[in-house]
């Protein structure tokens, strides 16, 4: 009878363990970067709740990552929806707080009631609520009501990843929440979605046709340009950081996708391979955005401002947050030898690899998602550049800048813990492929045993024989020894330097209304992806005769497409038939007592 | 034994990447009938550089003086995964693609040191670098993804060994040519010889260095050519890497400098958004050469 219990409540397998792991990794140093950052910022009893909502958080995190049951899963899922909800609109001083919260509530309902429905679904397929019983319900599963399952499954998990155009609430919510609630949710929380995909769509449902990784290839690789674009485009450093999320997402997925795909195909080295390149970038990502949400934090708190444009020259204020930030910069931007390359070189060879074992037309799209994925690459170089360089060097471009003051200690210690492990998932990738290589394996029910994907303890090779290698170490040391040795030959030739003024072009004074600013920075690229984000800019003139002008204000914007285009007319939709709607309640007793009657009759007529 | 080897090779690319440059300009004056300068001259101006005095802007921070480090590490760096003496120097270190990254590395860098500096075209320099760049990437990674379809691996020296010239290889050569315009600050994406402030990239990037940090900076970017200039001759002018084969990589590299010097004189630079056009067209032709290496041209 009551046969919708748990028969088992946890169930800690490798997939489970993996993201445990995820979890922890972040929320630690995010905890003791959060006693420096509550400190002077909020209210004692504030503090105690924050850490009570933190730690209800972390554990709602942990129990949808580990339980065994739909049914609790989808308990802990919603306790941890409301937990972050609660935790957005934590500076409820804040009106934007209150309208990111509300986005977020509503995205977050939207996505589980697809969820809700998928688990109906497979609930009536299975009689039990237990992933055992779901597993083998699956293997039987007509193959029509499979695919409405993974599509209300992608749409659910969807809306918690951020995938475009599912992303709206995400660069409202992420940066309104306080900086270690930040890093949470972007370092963690949008990956047990990528968890719940694994866990439900390619662990119990089973990949049988190959459109499905094909469809999240295409999000995928929209997500991720889509996501830069946007970032590239923003002037506030924690939505910029947002929406580089929802751009990691799409990597990460590109990597699960390119799984799916392989399954189908029946090439299981190729899906453990494509599984390990989007679990070594989720973690990567959970590792650097964590780090740099974090530093997002620091330098919010130091100055009091997250708009990039009143930042600049904070590397000599907050010398070693810079670094942090540097860092977690680089490793995002893929450069060698930090652990965002080693993830997006996997997946790039994920992609060349499973184009080599394809023919015709498939070749030519994983080729062209390849190369998006670069464009992707070389975006995000930018837009950290922009990040990096327009808050931290030059001249302070206002008083919030000029008054900075380094962080105090645990904040630094949480940030160095991070920016530490975006060195070591470097150095160490043949060891933690080794890791992730069994972890994708028991997600996918494939034995890894015979496969290896590195020479040694050092270098990675996928290609089985003669192939293509990468070593991080290697490359890390050589870079460091080619530097030395470049600097050895910069002090053979004199010592003669001299200080002075940046070069003013015979201008009397160069200030900080000179630099570069970060609008200005990103306007090649408006103007390239003009078709996507549709510039627009008001320009007013205040005169005092018709040859002089007195003030002059200039403001650029960009549309917001999807905001613009597909939820607008959504929300007209749902306000005009509410109107509507309401003709039914016109207030009149008689009427509703009429209702009740033509209610009873039907009932009766359909009762009978 | 290996090792000694691997550090003639970047020593070779030390002494010879200048050249190349002075080669190109040598040619672009002749054919417009000028007299020109000697083509050692990239060599006197580093020797020029390396003697003079250094001047750092008081807004720099280290990162302006450690960028010249980066970025002439990151250019050895991609040096020393070219096949020159032997197939394989330190092909574990890296492949194809770790070579688009290592570009990004010291790119990165020289864009957050021009930045460093506080100075308006310091900033214009980075931005318009990253946006070209960034669009040189997706057309790049075709590149190497055709060589992947042809040849079955992205290991560079795999690539090195002496192969038939195919339909695909010619096709994503010219694609790498364009690459290496964009790469390499030419026209008509950008011009090496003016250091006018609407036009200039590469050289906005650079305008603050002087002294040694700029020649270290002007010898990355030389080396960064012939790199680039190797990889196409390999393409469509490939040979076994086995002894020393002067000429015959004399010749092969000769024919890319006078091309490029040839492209410089016939075309006018483009503007700035037209370069997107330009590496557009680029990537279409990788795609080509990658339609050809699926159907096996």
């Amino acid at each position: 009878m009551l046969d919708f219990l748990p028969q088992q409540i946890f169930q800690f397998d490798p997939l489970a363990l993996f993201f445990l792991c995820v979890i922890f990794i972040v929320c630690l140093p995010s905890a003791i970067y959060s006693f420096g950052y509550l400190k002077g910022k909020y209210s004692s009893s504030k503090i105690t709740l924050s850490w009570f909502l933190l730690v209800v958080f972390v554990l709602s995190m942990a129990a949808v990552v580990s339980v065994g049951n739909a049914l609790i899963f989808l308990v802990a899922w919603e306790i941890m929806s409301l937990v972050s909800y609660f935790l957005v609109v934590f500076d409820t001083t804040h009106e934007k707080s209150i309208q990111a919260g509300m986005i977020y509530i509503i995205m977050t309902h939207i996505g589980t009631a697809f969820l809700v429905a998928a688990f109906l679904i497979l609930y009536q397929q299975a009689h039990s609520f237990d992933f055992m019983a779901i597993k083998n319900a699956c293997l039987v599963m007509p193959a029509r009501t499979k695919d409405i399952v993974f599509l209300l499954l992608l749409a659910g998990f969807g809306t918690k990843a951020g995938i475009v155009p599912l992303h709206v609430w995400l660069p409202y919510a992420h940066p309104q929440a306080p900086s270690h609630i930040s890093s949470i949710m972007s370092g963690v929380m949008i990956k047990t979605a990528i968890y719940g995909i694994i866990r439900f769509v390619i662990f119990l449902l089973g990949v049988n046709s190959s459109w499905w990784g094909i469809l999240i290839l295409i999000l995928a690789v929209i997500s991720c340009l889509a996501g830069i674009i946007y970032a590239l485009m923003d002037r506030d450093i924690k939505r910029l950081l947002a929406y580089s999320s929802v751009e990691n997402i799409g990597i990460i997925l590109l990597g699960v996708g390119l799984a799916m795909l392989f399954i189908s195909k029946r090439m299981p080295y190729l899906a453990v391979f494509s599984l390990i390149a989007g679990f070594y970038h989720l973690v990567n990502h959970a590792i650097f955005k964590g780090l740099l949400f974090l530093c997002a934090g620091s330098v919010y708190k130091a100055t009091g401002t997250r708009d990039i444009e009143k930042l600049g020259g904070l590397i000599k204020k907050m010398p070693q947050t810079a670094v942090y930030f540097l860092l977690g910069a680089m490793a995002i931007s893929a450069l060698p030898p930090l652990n965002g390359f080693v993830s997006e070189w996997l997946t790039l060879q994920a992609f060349f690899l499973g184009a080599f074992n394809s023919t015709g037309g498939m070749k030519l799209f994983l080729g062209i998602c390849a190369a998006l994925l670069a464009l992707t690459g070389g975006l995000a170089a930018a837009c950290f550049v922009k990040g990096f360089g327009v808050s931290f060097l030059g001249l302070p471009r206002s008083h919030y800048a000029e008054s900075a003051k380094e962080i105090s200690l645990s904040m630094k210690l949480g940030m160095f813990f991070l920016s530490l492990l975006a060195v070591v998932f470097g150095l160490a990738a043949s060891l933690i492929i080794k890791l992730l290589a069994r972890v994708a394996g028991a997600a996918m029910n494939i034995d890894v045993s015979s496969m290896s994907f590195s020479l040694n303890n050092f270098t990675l090779s996928p290609q089985i024989g003669e192939g293509a290698y990468i070593s991080a170490p290697l490359l890390g040391l050589w870079l460091i020894v080619l530097g030395a040795a470049g600097f050895a030959i910069y002090k053979l030739f004199g010592k003669r330097r001299r200080v002075y003024k940046t070069w003013d072009c015979g201008y009397y004074k160069l200030d900080a209304r000179n630099e570069y600013t970060a609008t200005a920075f990103s306007k090649p690229f408006r103007i390239a992806f003009s078709f996507f984000l549709l510039p627009y800019r008001k320009t007013q003139k205040i005169r005092e005769s018709f040859y002089h002008v007195k003030s002059i204000t200039y403001e650029t914007y960009t549309t917001k497409v999807f905001k613009k285009y597909i939820y607008e007319p959504l929300l007209a939709l749902v306000f005009r038939s509410a109107k509507s709607m309401r003709r039914l309640q016109p207030g009149s007793i008689h009427l509703y007592l009429g209702y009740i009657f033509v209610t009873l009759l039907l009932l009766v007529i359909f009762t009978r | 034994m290996e090792i000694i080897i691997i550090i003639a090779q970047l020593i070779l690319f030390i002494v010879i990447a200048p050249l190349l440059s002075g080669l190109v300009s040598k040619l672009k004056n002749n054919i417009r009938m000028r007299k020109g300068q000697s083509i050692f001259q990239p060599y006197y101006n580093l020797i020029k550089l390396f003697s003079k005095e250094e001047v750092v802007s008081e807004t720099a921070s280290w990162i302006f003086k450690a960028a010249p480090f980066v970025v002439f590490s990151a250019m050895l760096t991609a040096a020393t995964l070219i096949p020159v003496f032997i197939a394989s120097p330190l092909h574990r270190m890296g492949d194809f693609l770790a070579l688009i990254f290592i570009f990004a590395l010291g790119r990165f860098f020289m864009a957050l040191a021009a930045l460093d500096t506080g100075s308006s075209f310091g900033g214009m320099g980075a931005s318009r670098e990253m946006f070209i760049s960034s669009l040189v990437e997706p057309a790049f990674c075709l590149v190497v993804f055709s060589i992947f379809l042809q040849f079955g691996s992205t290991d560079i020296s795999v690539f090195g060994a002496a192969h038939p010239v195919s339909v695909c290889s010619i096709v994503a050569a010219f694609a790498l040519f364009m690459i290496t315009l964009a790469e390499t600050s030419r026209i008509p994406v950008d011009n090496q010889e003016t250091h006018l402030e609407l036009t200039m990239v590469h050289e906005a990037m650079a305008l603050e260095y002087s002294g040694r940090s700029l020649a270290l900076i002007e010898l990355s970017a030389h080396i960064k050519q012939m790199i680039l200039f190797f990889l196409i001759a390999q393409l469509v002018f490939p040979v076994n890497f086995c002894g020393f084969w002067i000429l015959w990589y004399s010749a092969r590299i000769m024919v890319i400098v006078i091309a490029v010097a040839l492209v410089e004189v016939s075309v006018a630079k483009m503007r700035l958004f037209r370069v997107a056009d330009f590496l557009g067209f680029a990537f279409v032709l990788a795609m080509i050469a990658v339609v050809c290496a699926v159907l096996g041209v």
